[in-house]
């Protein structure tokens, strides 16, 4: 009761109210992700299956969005896709965040040759643009994902790391740290009270930074067939393969370039427009 | 001033430390015997027998220890010295320096052509925040961001290619064929470039100086070209920097659509091919434009900006 009135008390003082560009970017991502999870529990069809006398058939009741020129399933293909990119990104940027975020207070707190050490690794990773870097580690271990997802993550901590390192640099030589460390509290203490609560809220924008990021990776290097192989979904690859059908099939070209779109747009409002 | 320069050839060094480094992991981790690739990539698959593959292996000394291969490597990438296409057996740094031309030109023509789109249309929206044009280009700018590159491009094949047959949808040589490229990796750049500049049309049109600018009898022509052109076009340029990352990004995918025989064409087939050589050569270069173009930008903004020259 006490808490609750309490809290209340705080919200009315000072009113935080999600932007709304905020609002509709979850909500749009948010159906994305539902649609592209339940599709396969709700509608159990082998994304890889073919009926050849349906080859590009267009969307009707029995099959919601018709079908590609192999006679797969559009709503499984796209289903199966969508999870792909999601699934990818998602993961890149968590292995992104959490070393990135990490090794950026270690190298404010450390300074000296760690961060001088640190800042040149990171400058290694920043040289090359980041789609090179991708492109040539999927030349390394051709044909399979992990070496998308590893590329991206080693592309994307950089951002976590010089966000958290310029942001502790400053918050460490503040009085409230500096009060807290007199008085012998540790380390997970000082970032968990102190640091964490400066950083959380810049690390949502450059999350969601990131994973915008990583599904126009994972779709362009799809899109000149350097990804994922067929016959696996994937938004780019199947861009590639409906492109010489669009006479006859403009639905089922569009469906992946609605997909994408729908996908990166939720991404960048949910990032505000603070981080262009 | 020297500092930043000095940055940047740090950073020339260390793209052609983690290209090599990248490269030499990637001829050894490629799955399969090697030579049985590149006899394949030269002869057609049909052709490739074990004696085939034995002249490409003595031939190219691809059965020399893993040490011995890196140091050779290294001492060959000092010298600039890229090797030779193991395709088509001609000496990459002719190849890639031929290919650098046609990316050069389509770079150029997309710099150019977003900054005539982006920067005018962000200052007409800058100068009255929350007007028709601010809105709308807040809508178009938000819709082309979150498409990639490529399918700005496949649209506007789409569209203006094979829908209103205007432009040839790909091809090489003739002026138009430019066309449709350029703008794909332009519009790209100008929704971005369109924002900054808007954003820093805004802040400086709000600006005590502005005012007094006005309030002195200036017109609004003459303010805008005395105080408020320059001030806005720092953060332009200084972003221009970060938009290069897209535009090299945007041509290896937008070359390949178009096949527009660039540089990041001939990455992306080399990558098919398993051509190392030319992967890394074109890999090197591409990063070295990249870091050439930041220590460009750097320069432009110290001319702009007086206050830098004084720091």
């Amino acid at each position: 009761m006490m808490t609750a009135t309490m809290s209340s008390a705080i919200t009315a003082s000072e009113p935080k109210r999600l932007p709304v560009g905020r609002i509709v970017g979850f909500t749009v991502l948010a159906l994305v992700v539902l649609f592209a999870f339940l599709t396969p529990l709700v509608w159990p069809v082998d994304p890889t299956k073919q009926s050849l006398r349906n080859v590009l058939a267009a969307p009707s009741w029995s099959e919601p969005l018709g079908y590609d020129h192999l006679g797969r399933s559009m709503l499984a293909r796209l289903a199966a896709a969508l999870r792909l990119s999601l699934g990818l990104a998602f993961l890149s940027v968590l292995t992104a965040a959490v070393p990135g975020a990490l090794l950026g207070i270690l190298a404010a707190w450390k300074g000296g040759i760690v961060d001088r050490a640190l800042s040149v690794l990171g400058d290694v990773f920043l040289a090359l643009p980041g789609l090179l870097l991708v492109l040539m580690l999927t030349a390394i271990a051709p044909d399979s994902p992990w070496a998308l997802y590893v590329g991206i993550s080693l592309v994307l901590w950089i951002e976590y790391f010089r966000l958290t390192r310029a942001t502790t640099r400053t918050l460490i030589t503040s009085p409230a740290v500096q009060a807290s460390r007199l008085l012998g509290f540790g380390p997970a203490y000082i970032i968990r009270r102190h640091l964490w609560p400066e950083i959380a809220p810049m690390i949502l924008t450059v999350a969601a930074f990131g994973a915008a990021t990583a599904i126009m990776a994972i779709a362009a290097l799809g899109f000149v067939s350097v990804g994922v192989r067929p016959p696996t979904p994937e938004l780019g690859l199947m861009m590639t393969e409906l492109l010489p059908y669009y006479e006859e099939a403009p639905h089922a070209l569009l469906q992946p370039i609605i997909a994408v779109f729908l996908l990166v747009l939720s991404l960048n409002l949910i990032a505000g427009r603070k981080a262009q | 001033m020297t500092r930043v320069l000095g940055y940047r050839l740090f950073q020339a060094l260390l793209v052609a430390l983690t290209v090599g480094v990248l490269t030499f992991i990637m001829i050894r981790a490629l799955p399969g015997d090697m030579a049985y690739r590149i006899a394949a990539g030269r002869y057609g698959y049909d052709m490739v027998n074990t004696d085939a593959a034995n002249a490409v292996r003595t031939e190219l000394g691809l059965d020399q220890g893993g040490t011995t291969a890196l140091g050779q490597w290294f001492s060959d990438l000092v010298r600039f010295d890229l090797g030779v296409s193991v395709v088509s057996g001609e000496a990459v740094i002719d190849e890639v320096r031929h290919q650098l031309g046609h990316t050069v030109e389509l770079a150029l023509a997309a710099v150019l052509l977003s900054l005539l789109i982006g920067p005018p249309l962000g200052i007409l929206a800058g100068l009255r925040p929350g007007g028709v044009i601010d809105r709308g280009l807040l809508l178009v700018s938000s819709t082309l961001r979150a498409l990639p590159h490529f399918v700005v491009g496949l649209l506007l094949i789409i569209v203006l290619a094979t829908g209103m047959g205007v432009l040839p949808a790909a091809g090489h040589g003739e002026p138009q064929n430019l066309i449709l490229p350029a703008l794909t990796l332009a519009l790209g750049l100008a929704a971005v470039s369109s924002r900054v500049a808007r954003d820093a049309m805004a802040g400086v049109a709000g600006s005590p100086y502005y005012a007094f600018g006005r309030t002195k009898g200036l017109s609004d022509a003459q303010v805008l070209r005395r105080h408020g052109l320059r001030n806005v076009s720092v953060p332009i340029v200084t972003y221009l920097g970060v938009q290069f990352i897209y535009l090299i990004e945007g041509v290896v995918v937008v070359e390949t659509l178009f096949a527009w025989p660039g540089i990041g064409h001939a990455l992306v087939h080399a990558i098919f091919a398993r051509d190392v050589p030319v992967i890394q050569g074109t890999a090197l270069v591409m990063g070295l434009m990249f870091v050439l173009l930041n220590a460009l930008v750097d320069l432009a903004c110290y001319l702009i900006d007086p206050r830098r020259q004084a720091a």
